[in-house]
């Protein structure tokens, strides 16, 4: 039975090409239960099952460590320590040597992996972790980032600094003047599928390991140093991820990095697979930060000179805080033109776990700062935020330049929002609520309109590369493979569908296959919201490669024009004849044209120094704006979220259903950010929100009553990305920036919007009471 | 915020104070026999005393679509219905459900047509990185079987035991609405 004999030859079009709804691949997977993850791979015989001893002290030398009866305990068979890993005890992702897979003679953090437990169960791993006898001589310890020096902190890696223009001078000239500081908590990726790795030994010092990871290229490296031996040892796949959101950018090592040792140890397959508190303590999370700002602006709203001081949690070590602290810089103007401006960034040492990627990379943190900047000046004008936002919109033609000199060339937040502002009829609501208000004493409604614009690509020049490996089988069919990796977003079928469209087959004749390091080396994170437009372009190569090679066979054989073969759904046009795509790959393969390439992109155009603080970071930005409606209890500070209208941008969409998807859950997760998702550390340095009972997660209940979500149809990408089409992972999560600030909306209306709220984040209801009973203090004193 | 810079020596203790003391760290010889129907098919297991439903199920049954998402009750992933009603498998000791009826996400299609909850989550594409996905549907069903998806502040209220953290709440909302009426309608 040939299946292409159902092949439609004659339709216009394929079924599943670019710029179309497509489900996600795995669609019918996910609701049968058959879609594996790494936990529901069958173990090979014999697998073992690690846990991890964790400290339990912030920052102290370890005295004495007595492990016997751990080892002694039923099940286990073996225990590692530091003097157990054969190769670094290190898994620093930039090189700084600060991060042990073990801890070392000293801790620095509560909940810090101390040893490795590998047991015949996960139970029995589990119990024995217990029984250990830690001794700890304990120091100082800071956990919070307002503790640090400020003169002279410590810091985990250098920081940066941002300046056009002498922001100093022009904010001391200018008519008016507003200075203060914000605190923004930082948040728990609570991927619903916890960090797990599942290390199988091989022959001579080969390890395969199958890893939750955003970053399969990484965790080879990583696996590789750790355990003394070439790269070329060690494969690393993963088919998909039960969610990412950045914390399986670096996060993963870890766990693969034991698992592998041990695996290697024993001559057993390893799996690894914490509990959730365990991964909620041991690994690390957005970063919180401190932000002071001041401002200098006119009597009309217009923002003159502003300065910035981001301090950031980083934790114990960099991890990526480097480049999450420089995107928060990055971002500290969303959308709006500082004629003059200075941004220095804080990268601080704390005990607490290392913090590091997380959906927006501190680009979220740098944007709330903007817009409380906005907040101050609208309230000291006595005017409504959003004509100060619209005041201070980067032009197109002149204040179009960022902090970091680059010039911004694609402009269009300005029609975003008047669209969002008449499709969510922000004005006759606005004036609504200040009726309602009037006549409502206790609760209190809010609304607000924030815009956004985020720079798409990775800071680090070099990461913006990547690779696909396209086979072209005789029956016709494709086997696709790229570095990007799924972790829900949509990246595997988006590619797919670029390289359907690009051989004009079918979306089921190309099979999307698992990310490993084998097929594809030297790969990018899939992060930065980069994995549509690098590994799209890259398979789209790869293809372009085939096709070509397909087309000069055409030509040659036929003595046909090379403009005279086209490609038309699931068949191939030589001069006047049509033939199958499958008959044409058949006469190419007996001609010995070889069928399968390794295709690459890089993006261009972009460039960074960071030492001068200048360049072209970014090759685009995506731009978006929400619209959210807020009521308040000012009496309990419970509120809900009334309604909440969105108009984003994908540039012309690869598949609008997706890309919807990301919005709304963006949407969701950095609402939870911003308003009821805390991180809590005691006076003792322990983070006691490690599960979902203390640390509260957006459910079905919290979503916006009425949630209108539109992508606009009319932009494109200004540059020559992949079909035109814009990044959508991160962007849309700072749409949520729009409930903080109805919500502050709602609360400055109990001192009659005379007084700025300055309602720092998570906006808990706890904080939004102590925020209101603070306004009515304010406006009863003066 | 910062601990006495004396030695102070602390000795191992349980990993977070809120946990349970440290139990034995021996194995029991007891085993207990389980009996139970899975999906239509009997099934017995020799277990532990202390192995839950949903690892009877994954580790031992072989059936992993059922998720563990954080094995505290807290999270949805691992509902699956037990003698008609909704259950979080976590939460529940197999040898509790000796002579029950448990259906997985695995035992919802058959004769090669999905379930319409699973129709309509493949309708609305209800799920982004899937995960939560089986507990979703299971706890659905049992909404709708419970009469509590008549109003979409109904579906919220009594779907917010299962968390989403990839956020697709309004495909899962539009899914269950959909199920619910062409069940109604069967
Ligand atoms: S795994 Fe059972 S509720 Fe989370
Ligand atoms: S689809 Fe990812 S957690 Fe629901």
């Amino acid at each position: 039975m040939n299946k292409h004999a159902a092949l439609d030859l004659k339709s216009s079009r394929i079924a599943g090409g670019i710029h179309t709804d497509q489900r996600h691949d795995s669609a019918h997977k996910h609701v049968t239960g058959t879609a594996v993850y790494i936990d529901d791979m069958p173990e090979p015989a014999g697998t073992l099952h690690g846990c991890l001893g964790l400290s339990t002290a912030t920052h102290a030398t370890i005295r004495s460590m007595d492990l016997s009866a751990v080892r002694a305990a039923p099940g286990v068979v073996d225990v590692l320590t530091a003097k157990d890993i054969p190769g670094e005890n290190d898994i620093s992702p930039t090189g700084r040597h600060d991060e042990p897979v073990l801890a070392d003679g000293k801790v620095q953090f509560y909940g810090q992996p101390v040893f490795c437990v590998i047991a015949r169960t996960r139970e029995e791993a589990r119990r024995a972790c217990r029984l250990a006898k830690i001794e700890y001589d304990e120091h100082p310890f800071i956990t919070d980032a307002a503790e640090a020096d400020p003169k002279n902190p410590k810091l985990v890696t250098e920081p940066l600094t941002l300046k056009r223009g002498d922001a100093a001078a022009t904010i001391a000239r200018a008519p008016r003047r507003v200075k203060g500081q914000m605190r923004v908590g930082g948040q728990d990726h609570f991927y619903l599928e916890g960090q797990i790795a599942l290390a199988v030994p091989g022959e001579d010092r080969d390890v395969t390991v199958y890893s939750s990871t955003q970053h399969p290229s990484e965790v080879q490296h990583m696996v590789a140093h750790v355990l003394g031996v070439p790269n070329h040892a060690v494969t690393v796949e993963i088919r998909r991820m039960g969610g990412g959101f950045g914390g399986k950018e670096t996060q993963g090592n870890q766990f693969a990095a034991l698992a592998a040792v041990a695996a290697k140890r024993t001559g057993k397959a390893v799996k690894i697979r914490p509990d959730r508190d365990d991964d909620m303590t041991a690994t690390g999370k957005r970063h919180d930060f401190l932000i002071d700002y001041e401002a200098g602006y006119d009597d009309e709203g217009n923002i003159l000179g502003a300065e910035f001081r981001y301090a950031a949690r980083c934790g114990f070590s960099a991890d990526l805080s480097g480049a999450v602290t420089d995107r928060a810089l990055f971002h500290c103007d969303n959308a709006y033109y500082y004629p003059a401006v200075r941004a220095v960034s804080a990268p601080l040492y704390t005990n607490t776990v290392s913090n590091t990627a997380f959906r927006g990379f501190g680009g979220p943190q740098g944007m709330v700062g903007a817009e409380r900047i906005i907040d101050e000046v609208a309230f000291a004008l006595g005017k409504d935020p959003l004509e100060i936002r619209r005041r201070n919109f980067y032009g197109t033609d002149t204040r179009n330049v960022t902090p970091y000199h680059q010039t911004v060339e694609d402009n269009i937040i300005g029609r975003i929002v008047d669209e969002l502002e008449k499709s969510s009829d922000y004005q006759r609501r606005r004036r609504q609520i200040a009726a309602f208000n009037a006549n409502s004493d206790v609760v209190k409604r809010g609304i607000a309109l924030t815009p956004l614009k985020f720079g798409i690509s990775f800071t680090a020049t070099q990461f913006n590369q990547a690779g696909a490996l396209v086979h072209v089988y005789t029956d016709g069919s494709v086997h696709l493979n790229h570095g990007g990796t799924e972790m829900g977003q949509g990246l595997y079928v988006k590619v797919a569908q670029v390289v359907a469209e690009e051989f004009q087959i079918d979306l089921d004749q190309v099979k999307i296959t698992a990310t490993t390091t084998a097929k594809v080396p030297n790969t990018s994170a899939t992060a930065a919201s980069s994995g549509s437009d690098l590994n799209g372009m890259a398979a789209q190569n790869a293809a372009r490669q085939i096709k070509d090679r397909l087309i000069d066979f055409a030509s040659e054989t036929h003595g046909v024009a090379k403009d005279q073969i086209l490609f038309l759904p699931n068949r191939v046009r030589i001069g006047n004849q049509e033939i199958p795509f499958v008959e044409l790959v058949k006469q190419a393969y007996n001609a010995r044209v070889q069928l399968s390439a390794a295709g690459f992109y890089k993006t261009p155009k972009i460039h960074w120094d960071r030492e001068k603080g200048s360049g072209h970071p970014f090759y685009y930005f995506a731009y978006g704006a929400a619209c959210a409606e807020v009521s308040v209890d000012t009496l309990t500070g419970e509120y809900m979220v009334e309604r909440a209208d969105i108009l984003h941008e994908t540039g012309r969409s690869l598949n609008r259903a997706i890309d919807l998807g990301q919005i709304e859950g963006g949407f969701i997760q950095g609402m939870g950010w911003l308003t009821t998702e805390e991180l809590w550390w005691d006076g003792k340095g322990r983070l006691r929100t490690h599960a979902p009972s203390t640390y509260k997660i957006p459910l079905a209940s919290d979503r916006p009553k009425i949630f209108n979500v539109t992508l606009a149809d009319w932009p494109e990408a200004h540059e020559p990305t992949i079909h035109r089409s814009k990044a959508v992972g991160e962007p849309p999560f700072m749409l949520a920036m729009s409930v903080l600030h109805a919500l502050s909306d709602a609360v400055a209306s109990v001192a009659d919007h005379k007084v700025c709220p300055c309602l720092d984040a998570p906006a808990t209801p706890e904080r939004v009471l102590m925020t209101i009973e603070r306004l009515r203090k304010t406006r009863a004193e003066h | 915020m910062t601990a006495d810079a004396s030695s102070v020596s602390t000795p191992w203790m349980a990993l977070r104070d809120t946990d349970r003391p440290a139990e034995p760290a021996t194995r029991p010889d007891t085993v207990v026999a389980v009996d139970f129907i899975v999906n239509g098919k009997p099934c017995r297991l020799e277990l532990d005393p202390r192995t839950t439903l949903l690892d009877a199920l994954r580790d031992h049954v072989g059936l992993t679509g059922t998720k563990k998402g954080c094995d505290h009750g807290q999270c949805g992933a691992c509902t699956v219905i037990v003698n008609g009603r909704r259950t979080l498998s976590c939460l529940s000791f197999a040898q509790m459900n000796d002579r029950d009826e448990i259906t997985t996400v695995e035992g919802l299609a058959s004769d090669g047509r999905l379930h319409p909850v699973q129709q309509a989550f493949i309708d609305h594409d209800a799920f982004q990185c899937g995960y939560c996905t089986p507990g979703q549907i299971m706890s659905a069903i049992g909404c709708i079987s419970e009469g509590h998806a008549e109003t979409d502040a109904d579906i919220r209220e009594y779907m917010s035991g299962n968390i989403c953290r990839c956020a697709a709440y309004p495909n899962i909302v539009a899914a269950i609405r959909q199920a619910r009426d062409e069940m109604e309608r069967a």
